[in-house]
């Protein structure tokens, strides 16, 4: 369904932020990335979208060769790839419905957009996917009153009334407390249950990874060191992604958070 | 800042013995400088008339006691004009401004050379007061209202597009940048990503630069560009010191009303 080929980014700096990823993603499938920061996770799905050009390599979503497009081509397929950002990346002074219907401003012509007007399914879908989420109730209220896990929420329904066939999640829970990072890493799993969603879901907590994902693939200094299974995260996987420390804690807890989940 | 290390201690220090030289250099230089040019200004100075200034500060003093009050009525007019060149120039030079201020921010403008052409505007604008501005639109509009009205307009273009650009230059990327992901086009992000977070900017400074314009205009009369200033210079001319007195007493309570003006509508915006 997604399928990346020797995918590579050099900045401008110089730095070689991907070294030629391959990576193939079967429909429906929620993968996590792990990898310590500066191991290329966020520019691996940046460069999915292009919000980030890649040098090298191809990105291929359903057939469609992702890096060939025109920049209006590639408009029309980023509407089918949401993106949930981990500051939330909410327009701050706009309303949450504001925002929520913002995902479909690549369907709305400009001037409908400029003056608010939506078709009325896409205003009945936002309210269908605020109170999915449990925000119905916060739809006229401005986006900087809402809570860290609420704006999240938002950020969430923004993403899925693109109607999208992948799901790009940078650091979701990164800026939550333990609990809300619970909340919110469950709500995008089974979201994409329902909707046979793929994800791609950047992480930097291993426990929540393992928790919520069906496959991990670990990224070191721009390459991958481990695809696989949760349960084959050893210590020595670990050691390998992240480098030499004490993982006995990290990986034991496993078992007692799945009793409490 | 410095860290030197003295015999086995570290010693942290602001400036090395030798920098320490230097800046007082520096200072005596400074210094001897503005005594100087003190010195030059001193001796230039008749101070047989500057002896002489508070008593001829308390003649004029007594001379615009009491305020001619009736001539207040006769000002009316020329207030109305100075706040209406005021008012319109800050708007003429608004509408100018926020696309001038677009072409100029790096995250936004079309293209570099569109960019240099509209700091250039903005630079140009800035680099010539509205009195002289006024001074030279008499001559070519002839002498009023309309002269002042884009002698300000002019001025302002430069002072607002320079704020609102700045402040577009530091908005959020993150935001736009979820725009962008959901497959908005440019003029959608902007219009999504970009306006939400400049409005409050652009807003303020429309208010600010009005205020400013306020007292501005009452100056441009000096010229023959319209406006209150217009009646003063006369009253100065003919030695009328008692309108002169009633004439600033009107800008008091025109500027006071305007300060309050904008902090009420600046404190309904943000």
């Amino acid at each position: 369904m997604l399928k990346l080929e020797n995918l590579t980014k050099r900045y401008n700096t110089g730095d070689l932020a991907l070294q030629g990823i391959d990576l193939s993603i079967p429909g429906g499938q929620v993968l996590a990335l792990i990898g310590p920061s500066g191991a290329g996770k966020s520019t691996l799905i940046r460069c999915i979208n292009r919000l980030v050009e890649p040098t090298n390599g191809s990105a291929i979503l359903n057939e469609v060769n992702l890096t060939k497009l025109s920049s209006r081509a590639l408009r029309k397929s980023r509407r089918k790839m949401g993106m949930i950002f981990q500051e939330y990346a909410l327009v701050e002074r706009l309303t949450v419905m504001e925002n929520v219907l913002s995902g479909r401003l690549g369907y709305v012509g400009f001037w409908k957009s400029f003056f608010r007007k939506f078709p009325k399914r896409d205003v009945n879908e936002a309210f269908r996917l605020l109170d999915r989420v449990g925000l119905l109730e916060m739809a006229d209220k401005r986006a900087d009153e809402l809570s860290g896990g609420q704006r999240q929420r938002v950020g969430i329904c923004r993403a899925l009334i693109q109607d999208p066939d992948l799901l790009l999640v940078d650091e979701p829970t990164a800026s939550l407390d333990p609990k809300t990072s619970r909340q919110i890493m469950r709500l995008i799993n089974e979201l994409c249950q329902e909707r046979g969603l793929t994800a791609i879901i950047n992480i930097h907590d291993v426990l929540l990874a393992q928790m919520f994902s069906q496959r991990i693939v670990g990224l070191a200094l721009g390459n991958i060191v481990y695809d696989g299974s949760p349960e084959g995260l050893t210590p020595e996987v670990l050691t390998k992604i992240y480098g030499e420390e004490d993982w006995s804690a990290t990986i034991e807890k496993v078992d007692d958070e799945y009793e409490e989940a | 800042m410095v860290v030197l290390k003295k015999q086995d201690e570290l010693v942290w220090k602001k400036r090395t013995t030798r920098e320490q030289w230097i800046n007082w250099f520096y200072w005596l230089i400074g210094i001897s400088i503005v005594l100087f040019a003190w010195k030059i200004i001193s001796d230039k100075t008749v101070w047989f008339f500057v002896q002489d200034a508070p008593r001829q500060a308390a003649d004029i003093g007594s001379r615009m006691i009491p305020p001619k009050w009736s001539y207040s009525f006769e000002l009316i007019e020329p207030v109305w004009d100075t706040i209406n060149i005021a008012t319109l120039g800050t708007v003429i030079a608004m509408i100018i401004a926020v696309p001038v201020a677009f072409c100029a921010a790096r995250n936004t403008t079309p293209h570099s050379t569109v960019r240099i052409v509209a700091l250039f505007i903005i630079v140009s604008s800035r680099s010539v007061n509205s009195l002289i501005w006024a001074l030279m639109l008499v001559y070519i509009l002839g002498p009023g209202v309309l002269a002042g009205t884009v002698a300000i307009g002019l001025r302002s273009i430069g002072f607002c597009a320079k704020l609102i650009y700045e402040s577009i230059e530091e908005i959020d990327a993150n935001q736009v940048e979820a725009v962008k992901a959901t497959g908005a086009s440019n003029l959608q992000q902007m219009i999504y990503g970009i306006i939400p977070q400049v409005l409050p900017t652009i807003a303020g400074v429309g208010i600010y630069r009005w205020d400013i314009n306020i007292r501005e205009s009452t100056i441009l009369g000096l010229v023959g560009a319209g406006g209150i200033g217009l009646q003063l210079n006369g009253s100065i001319n003919t030695l009328a010191w008692t309108q002169v007195s009633t004439i600033l007493l009107v800008i008091l309570a025109t500027v006071f009303v305007s300060e309050w003006v904008s902090a009420k509508v600046r404190g309904a915006i943000i």
